[in-house]
């Protein structure tokens, strides 16, 4: 039998955790290479978020052409890959067998936890064209690198009343600054860029962006699961956050969120 | 007719609540039915209830240290209340630490159920909660509509479930993907959980469940005789009514079985030590 794509993980929650970061969508784009799988949802036309799983992280992985791309409801692929419950016993753990015939077939799971194995065949969609934000290192501005636990409690406690997260990055002071305007009042956080938690600083310019905040709450979940975070804008303000997470195997992945700054604010705001 | 009762030890005290807790899971209004020697808490299959009945029995000498019961005649000797279990249950949550608990018949203005609980307290007097839990007495002529269901004995599958841990995941799981489950098993010890839905469907296999002997009720073997043991008899269920049986099991039963007629109704068997509850959720036609 070949199979378009074929792949088989001892540790079905290498993957399932690393999908929980990436919002709930109807629809995620699954595109797998022979580096690894990259499954991608986007929101409002300007919101990207991807994670990536690279070949390394599974036992077995093999993709017949180039590339393999479909779009299949994460919600879905989700409730499958973990049929057996979310919390982790030591020492158990289900393993995970994905087959993918190709066009128009349905994604096959094959999981199994203590010797009861569950069968899923899930419905896979026509994929859609991907926004490209074509962010490329040469084309970055700003960019800082910290550890996750500093920006965790901020993120959790973002002011939701606000409509937007503004981000100011800059070589002098505040140097890093989340700020929200919502119901009770302004409320800005301050990073110097010699703390503990920075663990690089290179920005070359004062930059203030906002970005819609029920957009950027979300990312909240990959904060969590990640140890480190770079943030990173180009010169029309796109925004790109990058999550470094290391699953329960000490294994590293990311997950990437890409970010359209919010039209609706004139110079004169600033 | 007369009814009073006492639990003084705490462990048959949190073992009764755990049970009442169970109840209340699965009906909203059940029937409580005393006799001499037991207890049962009914839920007859009415639309009202989706289909699904219950029957759940207790022996009362398990949990009670006192127990006298007078029916509402000699040759009658039993009572019938309708009561909602969740007002038992939470009357009981206040019992968890308690010296005592008293249970009483009344009929101050209305029948009620008084439940009594002595609290230990620092002052030489007990401190006292006392709930009203109103009844409705269930007159003897309807007393037939409450009998104990029977389970035809040909296209069946009796089989002893699965881990229910396991099974709870699972159908927790499928209850996000589809409204039906099929659940299927035959007399090899085999059992499969199927949703099918558009967009998804998925199916869990579970082997070497084992299948425990049928004796029907003349005692003769069963017309399972002849039978393909591999093949499968199926029921597609309420996914819901499944899945709030399964989570309303805070104890692990000691044996849990269930017996699948083919296309009309599966038949849920759970023991505890003391107590045992039957779930019988009909087939979607």
């Amino acid at each position: 039998e070949r199979y378009a794509l074929s792949a088989s993980l001892d540790n079905a929650r290498h993957l399932s955790s690393l999908l929980r970061a990436v919002p709930f969508q109807d629809h995620a784009t699954c595109f797998a290479t022979a580096s690894g799988l990259r499954v991608t949802v986007e929101d409002a036309k300007c919101i990207q978020a991807n994670a990536f799983i690279q070949a390394e992280i599974f036992q077995e992985f093999s993709v017949q052409e180039e590339s393999v791309m479909f779009r299949v409801s994460l919600s879905v692929l989700l409730d499958c890959l973990t049929i057996f419950g979310t919390s982790s016993l030591p020492g158990t753990s289900t393993a995970l067998r994905m087959c993918y015939r190709g066009y128009g077939y349905p994604l096959m799971l094959f999981l199994e936890e203590g010797g009861v194995v569950t069968v899923c065949k899930i419905n896979t969609q026509e994929p859609e064209e991907l926004l490209d934000f074509d962010f490329c290192s040469t084309k970055v501005v700003n960019k800082i690198i910290l550890q996750s636990e500093g920006l965790r409690e901020a993120f959790a406690e973002l002011d939701m009343t606000s409509e937007v997260l503004q981000i100011t990055m800059s070589p002098d002071k505040p140097y890093f600054r989340l700020s929200t305007f919502g119901n009770a009042g302004s409320a800005h956080l301050d990073y110097p860029r010699d703390s503990d938690l920075m663990e690089a600083f290179h920005c070359n310019q004062t930059q203030t962006n906002r970005y819609k905040i029920s957009l950027l709450k979300p990312s909240t979940k990959a904060l969590a699961l990640s140890c480190k975070v770079s943030i990173r804008t180009d010169a029309q303000g796109f925004l790109s956050l990058q999550y470094m997470i290391r699953n329960e195997d000490g294994q590293i992945c990311f997950v990437e969120y890409y970010c359209c700054p919010d039209e609706n604010i004139t110079e004169a705001e600033l | 007719m007369r009814f009073r009762a006492k639990i003084v030890d705490l462990a048959c005290l949190n073992h009764f609540s755990r049970i009442i807790n169970t109840i209340a899971r699965l009906a909203k209004t059940c029937i409580l039915r005393l006799t001499v020697c037991k207890l049962y808490f009914i839920l007859s299959d009415k639309v009202a209830n989706g289909g699904a009945s219950m029957w759940c029995e207790l022996s009362q000498g398990n949990f009670f240290d006192e127990f006298q019961m007078e029916g509402v005649a000699a040759e009658h000797n039993e009572i019938y209340l309708e009561l909602v279990p969740e007002n038992l249950s939470r009357a009981l949550k206040t019992s968890q630490s308690a010296k005592a608990v008293k249970i009483k018949l009344t009929n101050k203005h209305c029948p009620c159920l008084r439940v009594t609980v002595e609290l230990p307290s620092l002052s030489s007097s007990s401190r006292i909660v006392t709930h009203d839990i109103p009844v409705g007495v269930i007159p003897r002529r309807v007393w037939n509509d409450f009998r104990e269901p029977s389970v035809p004995d040909f296209d069946v599958s009796l089989i002893y479930l699965p881990v229910l841990k396991t099974m709870k995941s699972v159908v927790e799981r499928m209850k996000n993907l589809s409204n039906f489950i099929v659940i299927e098993a035959n007399l090899s010890g085999e059992m499969n959980l199927k949703i099918e839905t558009d967009l998804v469907s998925v199916t869990t296999h579970f082997k070497d469940l084992g299948n425990p002997p049928w004796a029907s009720e003349d005692g003769c073997q069963s017309s399972t005789q002849g039978r393909d043991l591999e093949s499968m008899t199926e029921a597609c269920i309420d996914i819901k009514k499944l899945q709030q049986l399964l989570a309303g099991q805070q104890v692990n039963p000691t044996k849990a079985l269930c017996n699948i007629v083919h296309k009309r109704i599966v038949h849920f068997i759970l023991l505890h030590e003391e107590v045992s509850l039957q779930y019988f959720i009909p087939a979607i036609a």
